[in-house]
């Protein structure tokens, strides 16, 4: 390997396993989020890259929905416990029940509050750094941001107000109560990820390749039919061939039609594909133009 | 994409109206990076803003709802777009005035920048400051993109004229390898396609260039640079005596068996083995992250460097360097400041200030303070000895960030001279 040219997997790589070593060294109590979902889990095998052999400096951390995907949850949990690392779970329900998410309806989206229960969880833990799965090329507030973002006592991300992110140099300096989030694969997109899930052999949940699934179509979507989403009038269920992109929660995440059935598929469909990651598959994330940034503002990571 | 594609950073520097962001938008929608949501997005904004049917492509690259909100590009923003030959990361930095900091960050991490020109301008003051902060950053390659081509009959003559007076003005920087193109954004002359309206220039368009430039040598081959970023101790029954140093090859080629030099101690010790996830390595270098085991058991931590002994850094607490001050609260000479070189962090102060350079004559000024934007030639002293080389000779290991302990925020960028 050493004799080729580097490719743009190669140099991805060993940024992101830089970075994740900066972490380790210079934060005090660090936690890598993961979800199930195929960002955070090339970001476990980036940190395997980065510490084995010794363990994960670092514990897991899922702030769950409680309206994920059943298969996303046993990945999840398989991958956590092949790794033989530590798996910390901490529910939205347990919010709700404490009163500090307050829902409108039982079945309402459940992204904007992710942030309240992962706040509740850095506390719980002390934890100064958070390590996250997100990408630049997802969204146009992430763009801006930084790979070491600093977030205040309250969690917030002010944007006019990031520290300049010079060379690989990271500054990784808080104060008590304050934290920053972490972002090693920052700049990985949606097709480098997919291409290193190939290279790599990932294991990812099911439904990221071409099934059959009852959906219906609502707001310019597909949505998948579950307990939580169930037609209404007027409403017809179709059988459709469908993968989903992203896996979030779902009530507001949509799948694509498609008949890719492994990463290499799945590779040529998103290099045709005319759609982004999150206009495809997230409708909260239409709402307005700067809901994403509305969100981080508020300590979403 | 190919399993050999490479990956090409870039920035463009130039102001709103010198056509930058429409440039961005171009490159992204000939070479079909830009998605059927984004096009419609911007489809709609641009018919609420009254304009006249045709997509403002520049809008693609506004970020934040500030931004849009005040029209102006307030950070740095960083795009990304694939060509079957290359991915390519774009820094996308304002023009304003007062952003000489986010240019700086930007360059930073280039491999190329754009200097951008409004044909009808020709070369002014913000040219050479951009030029200026990209010979400082030491951005390995400059293409001068003569933009709104359209506006002066696609004239050979006045490209020629800019193009001398430019060359002109970098060659007093020491520059003296670029490309100049003639182009119009707008309407995607020598952007992407050739178009029809420059048939007289020779070269290749924009993005052909940064397919093709040669980016392989701009990684230090020579000087073994490799600074110990986390000790790796399993202490398992498998791993028991396991001792790992591990970092990223920042400069140079490393073997299994190869002696180095421990700095700043200076003890010597060979490399036993080169570890990996994918298995041990004979041989790695620069960028790989990796792990090394070594012969001797010696005393080293995060901080130390390792280094081939024939081609030693320099070991010093005193040494001057070009500073870029990033802060909206100025220097403060009697205060003591921390450094982030490498993996090392230490107490620092500035012992001197040698002169300010004026960013748009380039003339050197006494100061005895420095504010946001600022640049200057400084002395410094630090409290425990660094391992450093100047920045023209290793970008890596030649820079440094300055904190203020009291707020945490990075105040400077430090290359050393």
């Amino acid at each position: 390997m050493s004799n080729q040219p580097f490719t743009h997997l190669d140099v991805l790589e060993s940024e992101s396993i830089h970075i994740m070593r900066e972490v380790a060294a210079e934060c005090k109590n660090p936690a890598l989020l993961f979800s199930g979902g195929k960002d955070s889990i090339v970001m476990l095998r980036l940190a395997e890259k980065a510490f084995r052999p010794a363990r994960f400096p670092f514990p897991l951390v899922h702030i769950d929905t409680e309206h994920n995907f059943p298969e996303v949850i046993v990945c999840r949990d398989k991958l956590a416990s092949d790794l033989g690392e530590r798996l910390i779970v901490r529910s939205l329900d347990d919010s709700i029940k404490k009163g500090t998410i307050v829902l409108k309806s039982a079945d309402q989206g459940r992204n904007p509050f992710q942030s309240v229960t992962l706040l509740e969880t850095i506390a719980e833990f002390g934890f100064d750094a958070c390590i996250g799965g997100a990408r630049r090329d997802e969204e146009k507030a992430r763009a801006k941001e930084r790979i070491f973002s600093f977030r205040d006592e309250f969690g917030q991300w002010d944007p006019k107000n990031q520290r300049p992110e010079l060379w690989d140099t990271y500054n990784t300096r808080v104060h008590a109560d304050e934290n920053i989030r972490v972002f090693p694969i920052s700049n990985w997109t949606e097709m480098d990820i997919w291409e290193y899930i190939a290279r790599e052999k990932l294991y990812i949940p099911d439904i990221y390749y071409a099934h059959e699934r009852e959906v219906i179509r609502r707001d310019n979507g597909i949505l998948p039919v579950s307990h939580l989403v169930q037609p209404r009038s007027g409403e017809q269920v179709e059988k459709l061939m469908v993968r989903f992109r992203t896996v979030g929660d779902m009530t507001c995440t949509c799948p694509v039609e498609s008949h890719a059935r492994n990463a290499q598929e799945i590779i040529e469909e998103t290099a045709i594909t005319r759609i982004t990651e999150r206009g495809a598959t997230r409708m909260d994330d239409q709402t307005s133009e700067a809901s994403m940034e509305l969100r981080k503002k508020e300590g979403y990571f | 994409m190919s399993n050999t594609t490479q990956l090409l950073r870039f920035i463009t520097a130039g102001s709103v109206d010198d056509g930058k962001s429409t440039l961005i938008g171009r490159l992204l929608h000939d070479s079909k990076s830009i998605f059927e949501d984004q096009l419609s997005a911007i489809t709609k904004t641009s018919e609420r803003r009254g304009g006249m049917g045709a997509v403002d492509l520049s809008l693609l690259t506004d970020g934040l709802q500030a931004e849009r909100e005040q029209g102006i590009t307030i950070d740095v923003a960083y795009r990304y777009f694939a060509t079957p030959k290359r991915k390519f990361i774009i820094g996308d930095t304002p023009g304003h005035e007062q952003y000489t900091r986010n240019m700086v960050t930007a360059a930073s991490t280039a491999n190329l920048a754009i200097i951008l020109i409004d044909a009808r301008k020709g070369v002014l003051t913000q040219t050479r400051r951009h030029t200026f902060i990209t010979s400082l950053v030491g951005v390995p390659h400059i293409v001068l993109a003569v933009n709104k081509m359209d506006m002066v009959d696609y004239s050979k003559e006045t490209f020629d004229a800019i193009c001398a007076e430019y060359r002109a003005f970098a060659a007093q920087l020491g520059l003296h390898e670029m490309t100049c193109i003639p182009m119009s954004a707008l309407n995607g002359d020598m952007v992407v396609e050739r178009g029809e309206n420059l048939n007289w220039y020779q070269g290749s368009p924009l993005l052909e260039l940064l397919e093709n430039v040669v980016i392989d040598h701009d990684i230090n081959t020579t000087d073994f640079r490799y600074p110990v970023q986390w000790v790796c101790r399993p202490q398992t029954q498998e791993y028991h005596d396991f001792r790992g140093y591990m970092g990223r090859i920042e400069s140079g080629v490393i073997a299994a068996g190869d002696e180095i030099t421990i700095l700043p101690s200076g003890r010597i010790t060979k490399v036993k083995e080169i570890v990996t996830y994918d298995g041990n390595l004979q041989r790695a270098c620069a960028p790989q992250s990796v792990t090394l085991t070594l012969t001797d058991e010696i005393d080293i931590s995060r901080g130390d460097m390792f280094v081939k002994s024939a081609t030693m850094p320099q070991v010093s607490k005193e040494f001057e360097a070009m500073l870029c001050w990033l802060s909206e609260s100025p220097l403060d000479l009697n205060r003591k400041y921390i450094i982030k070189h490498t993996t090392r962090v230490v107490k620092c102060v500035f012992a001197r200030l040698e002169y300010r350079v004026d960013v748009n004559t380039l003339e050197q000024h006494s100061s005895t303070t420095l504010n946001m934007n600022d640049i200057a030639r400084v002395a410094m002293k630090v409290q425990q000895p660094l391992v450093f080389d100047s920045y023209i000779k290793n970008r890596f290991t030649g820079s440094f960030i300055v904190i203020d302990e009291a707020t945490n925020n990075t105040v400077a960028a430090g290359m050393i001279v």
